[in-house]
Parts: structure tokens; C-alpha cells; sequence
């Protein structure tokens, strides 16, 4: 049966037709060409497709996009600003390294982002936790936590973006 | 300079953006679904089919199944192809086999509308199957009267090797008054890729044309694979290459683009997708090989290393792949790395077994060969009672090493400063002296490993890589490789060594990192650590030839002779220093020029006939929980060799990388089967890669002495890093315990039953 789900994604108002059973994940990659958020496992397992649903860090595998009624969606392709430039946490993955194949990547940012928004103080071992729901083969998760540390200090010493 | 810069990867926006497109993010909305249906036992044969339900499905299209398929058998390896006979990789797949000789093996396919449908039918696919025992190892596939995979090996033995080399023999070192023998059995088991993007591929057709889009590490050998799985004329398939996200070998192999381009055939040339779960990738494409080995060594009381005999068994599973190149490396890093003054006897066979099919993983065959040498020299320093860095630095390879089968040359030597660093980095000399009388629950230790590693794949196959350039009227310039880029930085260091060729700021550079073997020049692909050192120098090649076709322009512009001027910064510049033209005022003028436009261009092939060797060590701290049977790696530091660094920061990554997946062979990574062959851990929660929370500070360091033979004095770096991360931690943990493991993974259940049997337990009422 076909739902009519209203929600908001990256920022715009959006009202998309779906199945019962139809995942996050499916409706951001196939019906709304958000093909940023990657299929790895699909159950859970690696977190590539990772998405903020009202600020919260979920995997999209595991999300009946029925659940999404009313609720607001982040995705990497919503991040940039207006202008095109990149948002901190983006850049200082760059800066930083932490990109390697690439796959882990937009789920990560999302993760760090929600770490970044939190405003609270971390230890390195209690982000290591927090980033540990993310399966990265490349990085040896070093530079990752690199860039999430570098993100959190550039959003202490800059006001944050509305 | 943009050489040895660290600038940032070339397609690091793409990918924090979403820009960069995988092939998931490619298929044509209305492509078919293909499901392939796999076989529910790892030994026997299909008899029969029955489809009425299957077919009944609404949404499919077709299915077709090992009797329809063209009865061609075809070679999966990513190794270049043999244009002798005798060196050829083995066949003996079809696209579909009616002998069942993995779990899961390919039997039939469907091809439906949807995924739903696909996978209904797929479950409802009735095959008739005469089942056989399943061989799980070597010895028993060798065993007399055991079931034969392919009528092609009988004994099932693939290949078997041996050399001898020395004057001497290994008893005659033994009878060495005072010697000190060492011997044991070693084993290590199936591991897996794990790379974070599937296998996925999908087919089409444009009139006659076939194009398989794929993530594939190999593009070119793909095509060639898939017109002789099809027999039609290889350039009738096109292979087109997007980002990737990762593959470490497992996409060195021709996995499902065969599959997918024949049903685009079958199916007046429909787009066909072919995309595996976690678990089918894990379950049901490639493994590192699983090996056991028989060994001995002896050395003379001053702990000079005598000889040493070797005897290996490498389980290739179902189907040959990358087959017997994988236990011969295993053995040439064992004959590598020491010199055995005596002899050293080495024996290897490659047998089919019931198992996943092995093939290519980040390192080759030498984490194993390189664990089991690493394993026996602690082993034999301890039994010595002397330092094992000591031992090593006795006993290694020393510069100017000549391979005496290959003839591979140690043209630059840093293995003697990769220890000496890596000794005063892990604060060595203090701490094995700290930790060796230890007691009570907790023990910490160190350990260490070294490995050598070649840069490419010659002598023993071919070694060719290509390049082109195009300047534009804008003085940028578009690199064209047939190389990969699969996460590693490829693309970011062909575009530093475009630049520094050719004399342009690096954002002048524009690398397309998608290859369409239609467009892209030829080059065998992503595998050998071998693309920094051997495209890199078809890149270099291609950008002197750039530079010169500009500056020879740029003279007949200027009226006068080109010698005398160079490229700096996109800036001519003559003798003197002034900036007499820009590359940008070339670009423009040979384009539009109304007497004498012509596009600037140019292409190379470098056929590489060099190689070297790069070196490397482990150095590992460690804490053991005794009752939990726990390690705690507390430092891990990797010092590497490989010649001049084309971007710093890169290469600390890459080593991160290599680090990490060693960690993970060291503790927790083990493909676990029953005794029928099915995978019992075919997914990501109970297969154990290390997650942040496992993994501890990454210490990558490194010496750089300028290997002659390299573009920039690069050697290889890809690869290496995993390879000598598990045997230091094992041997960290004979420091640590006095106990000398002999298997890897190193997990709690099999360190308390070591810690139990050494007495550190305090017997079995203590537990």
C-alpha cells in the first residue's frame, strides 16, 4: 500500500508516495536522488547510511520511512551553505585526511555533526565510542577522529551557523 | 614542488559532498534486478531444476540456470593476460556451474522487474542437487578417494612448488655442535575483504556494444574476462570504472560482470543489475587464502641463522582465482627476508578445497608468509635466549639483495634505519628489559615484525601502464589513467606528478578518475602497490612529453629555439628568468591559431621492466589480561621504506589503513564454517573488523631513501602496511607471557587455553 509521508528534507518541505515497508534509505536513494547515503549492509551493521532525523544520527536501513511523518531529514548534500562552500565539519574532513574511499564518509560527517551539535566536551576515548557504530576499512578511523576533534574545536571558537 | 606535498586528495569534495557517484548511484531506474541463485551445499551437482513456482512470481523476466549458459570456461584472476599458453590463468568457471563446488555457488539467476520479485523467485528456484562431502582442507581434498573438484587437477592438488637453496642441507646445520632447532606447525585462516562498498555491477547495450559498469579495481582485465566468458571479440564490452568504495583485492577479481553482461545479451540488451548483500559478499566472493605450514630453523649458539625448511599448504577453495601466486609469494618472503647460511628447503602447495574461493588481498599471500617468517624467528631468538631485534639485525636481508629465482633487486636499502627507528620510537631496549620478569594477572610486552615487498608484479608478469594529457585553451590540463583510483589517493599523486612534469601549480590539473576502457589508455589496474611506481612513471613520462610539445610551441610563438626554455608555475621562462609567455597563452594559441592550430597532446606507455623491493616493521606494545585472555595493544607503531614519499600525509593514511586490517587479522578476523563448508559468520556483526573503539593510536613513521628505479624515488606503499602488524603482536605476546602462539586470530577463548596449558592460569580450579 502506498503511504503519502510528508517531511522535511535538507531543509525543504518535501511530500513523497512510499510502500509500507520501504526503508529511509530506499526513498532518499531512489525516490529523492539522495545518493549520498550508501547501502553497506543494510541491517545495521555499518553505518554508511546514516542520516539525521531531528538532529539524532540513525541508519536509514533500519528506518520505515513511514516513521518519517513530520520529521526533518539531513543528508551530506544538505550541509554546504548557500553559496556552495563547505560546512566545517566537511572541510575538516579534507583538511584532516579522513577521506580515503569514501563510502564511510557522508554517514560519518553526519555522526560527527550530531557529536559537533551536542556541544559537549569529549575525550578521544569517548569519541571513539561514539564514532563506533561506523564500520571504516581504510582510515583506521586515526584521521576521522582527527577531523571530529578539529571539528568540535573550530565550533567552540566560531559562532555556529544558523 | 609538488612532489612530496601533502595536498589534499583530489576527490575529497566529491566524496564529503555526495557529488562523487558510486555505481549504486548510476542504474538506470528501469534496470532488471538479477537475484543469483546459490547453491545450499559446497560439494555436488545440479540434476535438475524445477521453476514452475519461480516463475510464477509476478515481476520476472526470466530465469536461466547452469544448463543455459555458453559452455566456456573462463579465468577470474586480475592478472594480466599471458599471451603464452603455459602461463595463462586457470579456467574452470562458467558463468553458471551445474557442479556445485563452494556454498553458494552460482547455479541459476533471476532476472525480475524489482528486487522483491527477484529475491521471492529466487527462494522459490526448486534445484535437484546429488550432494558430495565437502572438503575443508588441503589434507583432506589430498587424501586418497576424495571427491575431485575439477577433472582438470585430479587430487585436487592446483599447483605444487619446491626449491632448495644453499650448499648444505638442514640436517647438516642440526649436527652444527651447539645448534639450536626450532620447529612447529603454524597456521592462519580465511579473512576477508570487508570493503565498505558491495560488489556491484550492471550491464547494458548500445546496439552491439556491451557495457558493464562496475566496481572493479580492474577495468581493463574485466573487459578482456568478459569477452572470453561470453567468446565474442573483447572490445565489443566496454568497462566503465566510477568511484569506488574500497576493494583490497577482492576487486582484483572478475566477480558477477560476466554474469551481468551475458543476461544483458539474453535480454535484447536491457539493463541488467547485479548488486551482492553483505553477506554474498562476504560469504561467496574471495577470501584471503587460509594456510598451513610445516617448519623448521636452526642457528648456531651465536644465533647466526643456519637453515630452515618450509612446507606450506594454501587452501584456494572452490575455484583456482589468483591460485598458486598467492603461496609462492608466501614462500619468497620467507626466503626474503633472512639469509639462511646453510640451506633453506621450501616446499608449497595450492590445493582446491570446498572453502570460499580465495584470491587477492591487500598484501598478496605475504601477511601470511610474512606472519609465519616473523612467528619462527621470535620463536627461534627465544629459544636462543637472545633479543629477536638483535637476531634480526644479525640475520636479515642487507642491501643489494638479488632475488636468486627472480632476479627482483634491493635497489635502495632502509630496512637497517626502519628498525633502528622503529627501536628508539617503541622505547625497545627499556622495555624488554622492563617487562622480563613479570608477574601476576597483568603482562605487558613488545614485539616486533618486519617484511620486504616487491613493487610490481615483473618479471613474472607483465608489467605496462599508460597515460594521456590534453592541454586546454585555458592552460589547465585533463590526465587521463588507465590506473585506479579505489581509495587509496591514486588520482591525487598522478595529479602531483602531472604537475611537477609538466611545470604546472597542482589546480591546474584536472584527472578524470573514472576509466571507460573505450577511452581511458590501457593499464592493468589497481593491484601490486604497483601504480605509484609503475603508472607513476607513465605519468611522468606523458607530462616531460607534454612540457616539450609546449615549449616547442611556445618557441615557434616566441620565434626562436625552445632550449633554454622551461615551465615553472604555468609560467614559460626563458634563460634569464623573465616569464615570456603563460602555458595559458600556448593553450589558446594552439587551438585558434589561424596558421598553425594544433591540439597538444600526448600519451606514454611505460613498460616496466624494474623492480625493488620496499621494507617495513611493526612495533608493538602490548598489555595481557591472563584471566580474560585479552590483549590490549597500548602502542603500534609502523615504520616504512618505501622511497620517496609523493604526499606525506597520504601515505601516513594509507598506512592507518594497512594497520588497522593487520589489527584485525592479529585479534578478531576469522571466516568460521561448519563442517560442511557454510560460512557460519558471513556478516558484519559476527565477523569482527576493528571499529574505533578497537583500534588504538596509529603511529605511521617513516625513512625515505630514493629508490633509483621509481619515478620520484618511490617504491611501493599500498599494501605493505597490513602485512607485519599481526605477527608483532604475536610475538608481543611471547614477550609478554613466554607463550608462542602458533594461529592466528589471537581471541580470548584460544589465549586461555594456552594461558591454562603454560600453567599461568594456576590450573583448572583457578577458573
Amino acid at each position: 500500500m502506498r503511504n503519502l509521508i510528508s517531511l522535511t528534507v535538507n531543509g525543504v518541505p518535501t511530500t513523497v508516495a512510499v510502500e509500507d515497508g520501504e526503508a529511509l534509505l530506499d526513498t532518499l536513494r531512489d525516490r529523492l536522488g539522495l545518493t549520498s547515503v550508501k547501502r553497506g549492509c543494510e541491517v545495521g551493521e555499518c553505518g554508511a547510511c546514516t542520516v539525521l532525523i531531528d538532529g539524532k544520527a540513525v541508519d536509514s536501513c533500519l528506518y520505515l520511512t513511514v516513521w518519517a511523518e513530520g520529521k526533518s531529514i539531513l543528508t551530506v548534500e544538505g550541509l554546504r551553505k548557500a553559496d556552495g562552500t563547505l560546512s566545517p565539519i566537511q572541510q575538516a574532513f579534507i583538511d584532516e585526511c579522513a577521506v580515503q574511499c569514501g563510502f564511510c564518509t557522508p554517514g560519518l560527517i553526519l555522526s560527527a555533526l550530531e557529536i559537533v551539535m551536542s556541544g559537549k566536551e569529549y575525550t578521544r576515548e569517548e569519541l571513539r565510542k561514539r564514532i563506533s557504530g561506523h564500520l571504516c576499512r581504510c582510515t583506521g578511523y586515526e584521521n576521522i577522529l582527527n577531523a571530529v576533534e578539529k571539528a568540535i574545536q573550530m565550533s567552540r571558537s566560531a559562532p555556529q551557523p544558523k | 614542488m609538488a612532489v612530496g606535498q601533502s595536498i589534499p586528495r583530489v576527490d575529497a569534495f566529491a566524496k564529503v559532498t555526495g557529488e562523487a557517484k558510486y555505481t549504486a548511484d548510476l542504474v538506470p531506474a528501469n534496470a532488471y534486478v538479477a537475484k543469483i541463485v546459490r547453491a545450499p551445499v559446497a560439494s555436488g551437482w545440479v540434476r535438475g531444476f524445477d521453476l514452475t513456482e519461480a516463475q510464477a512470481v509476478p515481476g520476472v523476466v526470466r530465469i536461466f540456470t547452469c544448463f543455459d549458459v555458453p559452455d566456456i570456461q573462463f579465468p577470474t584472476a586480475g592478472h594480466p593476460w599471458s599471451t603464452v599458453p603455459s602461463h595463462q590463468d586457470i579456467c574452470d568457471r562458467k558463468l553458471l556451474n551445474a557442479h556445485i563446488r563452494v556454498w553458494g555457488d552460482e547455479i541459476a539467476v533471476v532476472v525480475a522487474r524489482d528486487r522483491i520479485s527477484a529475491e521471492r523467485a529466487a527462494r522459490l528456484v526448486k534445484a535437484d542437487i546429488e550432494v558430495l562431502p565437502a572438503l575443508s582442507t588441503p589434507d583432506e581434498a589430498m587424501a586418497p578417494g576424495a571427491p575431485c573438484l575439477h577433472e582438470e587437477k585430479p587430487g585436487n592438488v592446483v599447483v605444487h612448488s619446491q626449491f632448495h637453496l644453499g650448499d648444505g642441507t638442514f640436517d647438516e646445520a642440526a649436527a652444527t655442535p651447539g645448534a639450536v632447532v626450532v620447529s612447529g606447525h603454524y597456521s592462519v585462516p580465511a579473512v576477508q575483504h570487508c570493503h565498505m562498498e558491495p560488489v556491484h555491477s550492471f550491464a547494458y547495450m548500445e546496439g552491439q556494444k556491451i557495457t558493464v559498469v562496475s566496481s572493479t579495481q580492474i577495468p581493463h582485465i574485466v573487459r578482456r574476462v568478459c569477452g572470453q566468458a561470453l567468446g565474442i571479440p573483447w572490445s565489443r564490452v566496454r568497462v566503465i570504472k566510477p568511484y569506488m568504495g574500497g576493494g583490497f583485492g577482492n576487486k582484483q577479481d572478475v566477480l558477477v560482470e560476466p554474469l551481468a553482461a551475458w543476461l544483458t545479451t539474453q535480454l535484447g540488451g536491457h539493463a541488467v543489475n547485479i548488486e551482492l548483500s553483505r553477506e554474498e559478499v562476504l560469504g561467496c566472493t574471495r577470501t584471503r587464502h587460509a594456510f598451513d605450514w610445516d617448519v623448521q630453523a636452526v642457528a648456531s649458539p651465536d644465533g647466526t641463522l643456519l637453515a630452515r625448511t618450509y612446507c606450506a599448504k594454501s587452501n584456494q577453495g572452490g575455484y583456482a582465482s589468483h591460485g598458486h601466486a598467492i603461496a609462492a609469494n608466501a614462500a619468497n618472503v620467507f626466503k626474503q627476508c633472512y639469509r639462511d647460511r646453510v640451506s633453506l628447503d621450501s616446499e608449497s602447495y595450492t590445493v582446491y578445497t570446498n572453502r570460499p574461493t580465495a584470491g587477492a588481498m591487500r598484501g598478496y599471500g605475504i601477511p601470511q608468509g610474512c606472519f609465519i617468517t616473523e612467528a619462527l624467528t621470535d620463536d627461534l631468538a627465544y629459544a636462543l635466549g637472545m633479543d629477536p631485534l638483535e637476531f634480526r639485525l644479525k640475520n636479515c636481508v642487507q642491501a643489494g639483495y638479488v632475488d636468486p629465482h627472480n632476479g627482483i633487486t634491493m635497489h635502495a636499502y632502509g630496512l637497517d634505519q626502519v628498525l633502528e627507528k622503529g627501536r628508539a620510537a617503541i622505547d625497545w631496549d627499556a622495555k624488554r628489559r622492563l617487562y622480563q620478569n613479570q608477574t601476576g594477572d597483568r603482562r605487558r610486552g613488545v614485539g616486533m615484525a618486519l617484511f620486504t615487498y616487491k613493487s610490481n608484479v615483473y618479471p613474472i608478469s607483465l608489467e605496462t601502464a599508460s597515460c594521456r594529457m590534453m592541454l586546454h585553451e585555458d592552460g589547465r590540463v585533463t590526465v587521463q589513467m588507465g590506473a585506479t583510483e579505489i581509495g587509496q589517493g591514486a588520482d591525487t599523486v598522478f595529479t602531483q606528478m602531472a604537475a611537477e612534469s609538466i611545470g604546472l601549480p597542482v589546480d591546474a590539473i584536472d584527472i578524470q578518475s573514472v576509466q571507460d576502457t573505450d577511452v581511458s589508455p590501457f593499464d592493468t589496474g589497481a593491484y601490486a602497490s604497483r601504480q605509484t611506481y609503475v603508472s607513476g612513471m607513465a605519468c611522468k613520462m606523458t607530462g616531460e612529453s607534454l612540457r616539450g610539445k609546449i615549449l616547442d610551441y611556445a618557441a615557434g610563438m616566441l620565434e626562436r629555439s625552445a632550449e633554454g626554455l622551461t615551465i615553472t608555475d604555468g609560467q614559460i621562462v626563458d634563460e634569464t628568468g623573465q616569464t615570456v609567455l603563460t602555458v595559458a597563452d600556448v593553450g589558446m594559441e594552439s587551438c585558434y591559431s589561424l596558421t598553425n592550430s594544433r591540439h597538444l597532446t600526448a600519451e606514454e606507455t611505460y613498460h616496466c621492466e624494474q623492480n625493488t623491493f620496499a621494507t617495513g616493521a611493526c612495533f608493538a606494545e602490548i598489555e595481557v589480561d591472563l584471566a580474560l585472555g585479552q590483549i590490549h595493544v597500548l602502542r603500534l607503531v609502523n615504520v616504512h621504506d618505501s622511497g620517496r614519499l609523493i604526499n606525506p600525509k597520504l601515505a601516513e593514511a594509507q598506512v592507518h589503513g594497512g594497520m588497522s586490517m593487520g589489527l584485525g587479522y592479529a585479534l578478531s578476523e576469522e571466516m568460521l564454517f561448519d563442517d560442511a563448508c557454510k560460512p557460519l559468520n558471513a556478516n558484519l556483526l559476527d565477523y569482527k573488523i576493528p571499529t574505533a573503539m578497537d583500534t588504538p593510536k596509529l603511529e605511521a613513521l617513516f625513512v625515505e631513501v630514493d629508490d633509483p628505479t621509481g619515478p620520484y624515488g618511490n617504491k611501493a606503499l599500498g599494501e605493505p602496511p597490513a602485512i607485519p602488524v599481526a605477527p608483532a603482536i604475536r610475538n608481543a605476546l611471547l614477550h609478554a607471557t613466554g607463550v608462542s602462539v602458533h594461529s592466528l586470530p589471537l581471541t580470548p577463548q584460544k589465549l586461555i587455553e594456552h594461558f591454562r596449558a603454560a600453567g599461568l592460569l594456576g590450573g583448572e580450579d583457578h577458573v
